[in-house]
């Protein structure tokens, strides 16, 4: 009896001892990390509103990794290594995809940390935001530019100041708005917009600023760099 | 020797009636489970598999689940703090609706399961010894609920795989035969009429007949599908146009917009011409419009107005939609108040002269306006205001709800408690009294009317509907008459016909108490999208709407709504909607001023709703999951997802 005990308990603990190294896979540990760039200037976005989805075939089913570009058009992934396939969604994004060849789909080869920034085609840029402050209310003044002019380009529908108590300055996170409709912008070289910042509650000395631009028939806005502003 | 033939003997024997014996005594009938000949021979066992087809038909907003019902700022969800975060703490929705829980979102469902099983009844009822008039009706009435239930699958996901045969897989290894990809949205909505107009003859003209699937109910159907397609074809193209996918999966060419609005007005008219049974609106107590409105939810007998419904019967199939609604002071329950109609609501039900007018809290000074009856703001409204939501000074269950939020002093500060029925002292008083009603409202205490208000509309007023033991039997209406008369008028008003628009559409006012009827020149976009919103509350087609003419991104366009744009735009299609608004009645404590004991009310922003919803374009389709993308890699993405 004594002696089944002692097996059982021997078996037990070996089982153990092996079972962890049996089962457990090492953890994905490549670093994949870019952003999304034209002309070495980093794209800014909407936080959480630009999608885009890593597939990585080979594996039974087929399923993406999605994700959303990060307000500066970032993007990381923990990852095995091997080859992936990034794709932004059609219709996403206020640029147009020109990552490669491959039509809308990038491929990318992860070994080790990989960087791998990518070069987009903005329908408009917003160049030279400032903002300030005074007597309550946010100025911003920036212009806009029009990368693509050819027979995709679009028109501005509207461009917009977005005063926010977090950096998340858009239009679902606001405190104030500023707004001008596309047409009635005269020199886009100097475009003004200001907007008065009410009551916070609870109290707080400053304040986010960001101007969004809507271009017509995309849904994405493109952004300014966002400021933070003391009041 | 003997020995021997004893042997053989007994081993003929044995052989001889083992294997005989054998069969026989594993052969039996099973006890338990009929066979599939058994259980469609005869018609009461046939009925019984039907009824549970009809039982798991789908519909976005389902009163087993009272949660499907209040979204979009219609009304506030007062159940719990979670049920508060989970619907105003979120600016954007998921593709798939709102998370109840449970892999359960709001406007998802995928049921193929069900398809399958309605295409097995089709299969197995044909061989079945039924006399040929059953089998028809029975056969009908399960391709009713197919092309229903694909209706239902279009409005959320726009063109779905169409099966229409119960596929079987033969263990080869190989699935991609079972694959089929996804209609066109256009082809699944002309499946739909088709069907519909093939199971007009089919099904039997029954007015009486709610539950069960008609020939006024298929035509019904038609007229839905015909003027969602028609909508879309003309609004997705004109407003949204990225909303779209390269094969028409989303998407219908624009120019048959004008094709399915010629067949909604002749469906929606075969059904007002009487053709399919003696359908009506229902009016059983003209002296009480209110009351006669609420009436259409809970009256079950002989209705005229209802088309279709899916039924409850006490004892067997019930829901506590009105439990979980009641007005809590005095309920049936220690719960209620669980969603609460918005003032965004409320203010859109017009004046009786057809105007479009803010609730008037104050004059133009900004002075507030001093009520000497709690009900009187309301007065001279739509009656369908007071029938689809109970206001502050009216009753329910023959019972006043208690709805106030604090007595106001003459220096403008507020005495109120935390409490539901809280007591404190007043000014120049030594005793305690009641400072607060005992249904609220209570900023932050959940189930009480904490937008000031409580939803009427498919709560049951029968003795007992709020408890838990007994629940309610009420029927969620699918198709009604009023449904259709503004169908047609939708239809006749885009086909360029504005003053048969009217007449249709006047029916339906002159039974919400408008005396001023409307005429043709008056017959607007925005009249239309509006009377759809104030009829049909609190019964899913708002969503629906919202979806069809492309409006959600604009009424939801993520800017903050403060009280100048909550009285702003009143009436019009576009009208921001982005946080859900309340209205407090407050009672004025001033001995010796004449307003003492008067009313006064404000509007209020809960601060649990801190967000302004922002609707996505990807919005206007449901996500179809990873997972079913992944087992029919034929199916294509939804767009701008």
């Amino acid at each position: 009896m004594k002696n089944i005990l002692h097996y059982i308990l021997l078996l037990a603990l070996g089982m153990l001892g092996w079972s962890c190294e049996k089962d457990n896979y090492e953890p994905p540990s490549s670093q994949l990390t870019g952003q999304l760039l034209y002309q070495g200037t980093p794209l800014q976005l909407q936080h959480d509103r630009v999608s885009y989805e890593l597939y990585q075939d080979g594996f039974g089913k087929r399923g993406p990794i999605s994700s959303t570009f990060t307000t500066e058009g970032a993007f990381s992934h923990l990852l095995f290594n091997g080859l992936y396939k990034m794709v932004v969604p059609v219709g996403q994004g206020p640029f147009v995809w020109s990552g490669s060849d491959q039509g809308d789909t990038l491929l990318i080869t992860v070994n080790g940390n990989t960087e791998m920034d990518i070069e987009v085609t903005p329908y408009w840029m917003v160049r030279n935001s400032q903002f300030s402050a005074s007597g309550g209310n946010v100025t911003g003044t920036f212009g806009l530019e029009q990368i693509i002019t050819d027979a995709n380009a679009r028109t501005i529908e509207n461009a917009t100041l977005y005063v926010s108590k977090t950096i998340f300055a858009s239009s679902e996170n606001n405190i104030a708005i500023g707004t001008i409709e596309g047409g009635a912008i005269t020199d886009m070289n100097s475009i003004s917009l200001s907007a008065t910042v009410p009551e916070l509650v609870p109290a707080q000395s400053y304040v986010f600023a960001r101007i969004g631009v809507k271009i017509a028939g995309i849904e994405d806005m493109i952004f300014s760099p966002v400021q933070k502003i003391d009041l | 020797m003997k020995k021997i033939y004893y042997t053989v003997l007994v081993l003929f024997l044995s052989f001889g009636w083992a294997c005989q014996s054998d069969d026989d005594f594993l052969d039996r009938p099973p006890t338990q489970v009929l066979t599939t000949e058994q259980a469609f021979s005869d018609p009461a066992q046939v009925l019984s598999i039907l009824a549970n087809l009809y039982s798991r038909q789908y519909h976005v907003y389902r009163l087993n689940d009272w949660r499907t019902f209040g979204d979009f700022n219609e009304a506030f969800y007062a159940h719990t703090q979670d049920a508060a975060n989970l619907f105003h703490t979120n600016n954007t929705w998921d593709f798939r609706g709102v998370d109840l829980g449970n892999n359960v979102f709001t406007w998802t469902t995928w049921d193929y399961t069900y398809i399958r099983e309605l295409n097995l009844f089709l299969e197995r009822i044909e061989p079945s010894p039924l006399t040929e008039d059953l089998k028809t009706r029975y056969a009908a009435e399960a391709r009713f609920l197919r092309a229903a239930y694909y209706l239902e699958l279009a409005q959320l996901y726009g063109g779905v795989p169409i099966i229409l045969e119960p596929q079987e897989y033969d263990f080869s290894g190989d699935p991609t035969y079972l694959q089929v990809p996804r209609s066109t949205e256009a082809g699944i909505y002309d499946f739909v009429i088709q069907e519909a107009e093939a199971l007009k003859s089919l099904l039997p003209v029954d007015a009486d007949s709610k539950s069960r699937a008609t020939a006024g109910a298929a035509l019904a159907m038609k007229a839905r599908a015909a003027i969602y397609a028609a909508s879309i074809a003309k609004y997705n193209n004109a407003v949204t146009p990225s909303v779209s996918l390269p094969g028409n999966e989303i998407g219908i060419p624009a120019s048959r917009a004008e094709e399915y609005y010629n067949t909604a007005l002749t469906a929606a008219q075969e059904i007002i011409n009487g053709t399919a049974g003696a359908y009506s609106l229902y009016m059983k107590n003209p002296t009480n419009l209110s009351e006669n409105f609420a009436a259409i939810f809970y009256d079950k007998s002989a209705n005229p107005e209802v088309i279709w419904a899916n039924d409850y019967l006490l004892k067997y199939r019930t829901h506590y939609f009105t439990g979980a609604n009641q007005p809590r002071y005095g309920a049936e329950e220690e719960e209620g108040g669980a969603l609460n109609p918005t003032l965004n609501l409320v203010q859109e039900f017009e004046l009786l002269d057809n105007t479009f007018a803010p609730l008037a809290t104050v004059d133009t000074d900004g002075n507030p306006i001093y009520y000497e009856n709690q009900s009187d703001i309301f007065a001279n409204r739509d009656a369908r205001l007071a029938g689809t939501v109970i206001l502050p000074g009216s009753t329910f269950k023959s019972r006043p709800v208690d709805i106030w939020a604090g007595y106001q002093l003459a220096d403008g500060s507020i005495i109120t408690g935390t409490d539901r029925g809280d007591q404190r002292i007043l000014p120049g008083q030594t005793v305690e009294q009641q400072v607060v009603g005992f249904d609220g409202p209570v900023a932050g205490a959940v189930q009480n009317a904490q937008m000031g208000f409580y939803l009427r509309k498919y709560v049951d007023p029968a003795i007992g509907s709020g408890q838990r033991g007994i629940q309610s039997e009420v029927w969620k209406i699918r198709y009604r008459y009023a449904d259709i008369l503004l169908i047609a008028a939708e239809a006749a008003f885009e086909l360029g016909q504005p003053d048969v628009a009217a007449g249709y559409m006047n029916q339906v006012r002159e039974r919400a108490g408008f005396t001023v009827p409307l005429t043709g020149a008056d017959i607007t976009f925005d009249r239309i999208v509006h009377e759809r919103r104030v009829e049909f509350a609190f019964e899913g087609l708002y969503f629906m709407d919202l979806k069809r003419f492309r409006l959600a991104h604009r009424v939801f366009d993520g800017v903050t709504m403060d009280l100048t744009g909550l009285r702003a735009d009143i009436g019009e299609a576009t009208n921001r909607s982005t946080m859900p608004w309340g209205l407090w009645p407050y009672r004025i404590y001033n001995p010796g001023s004449e307003n003492d004991g008067k009313w006064i009310y404000k509007e209020i922003l809960p601060n649990q709703a801190t967000a302004a919803d922002n609707w996505q374009l990807g919005n206007y389709y449901s996500k179809i999951s990873d997972e079913i993308l992944s087992n029919n890699p034929k199916l294509v993405r939804q767009p701008l997802q």
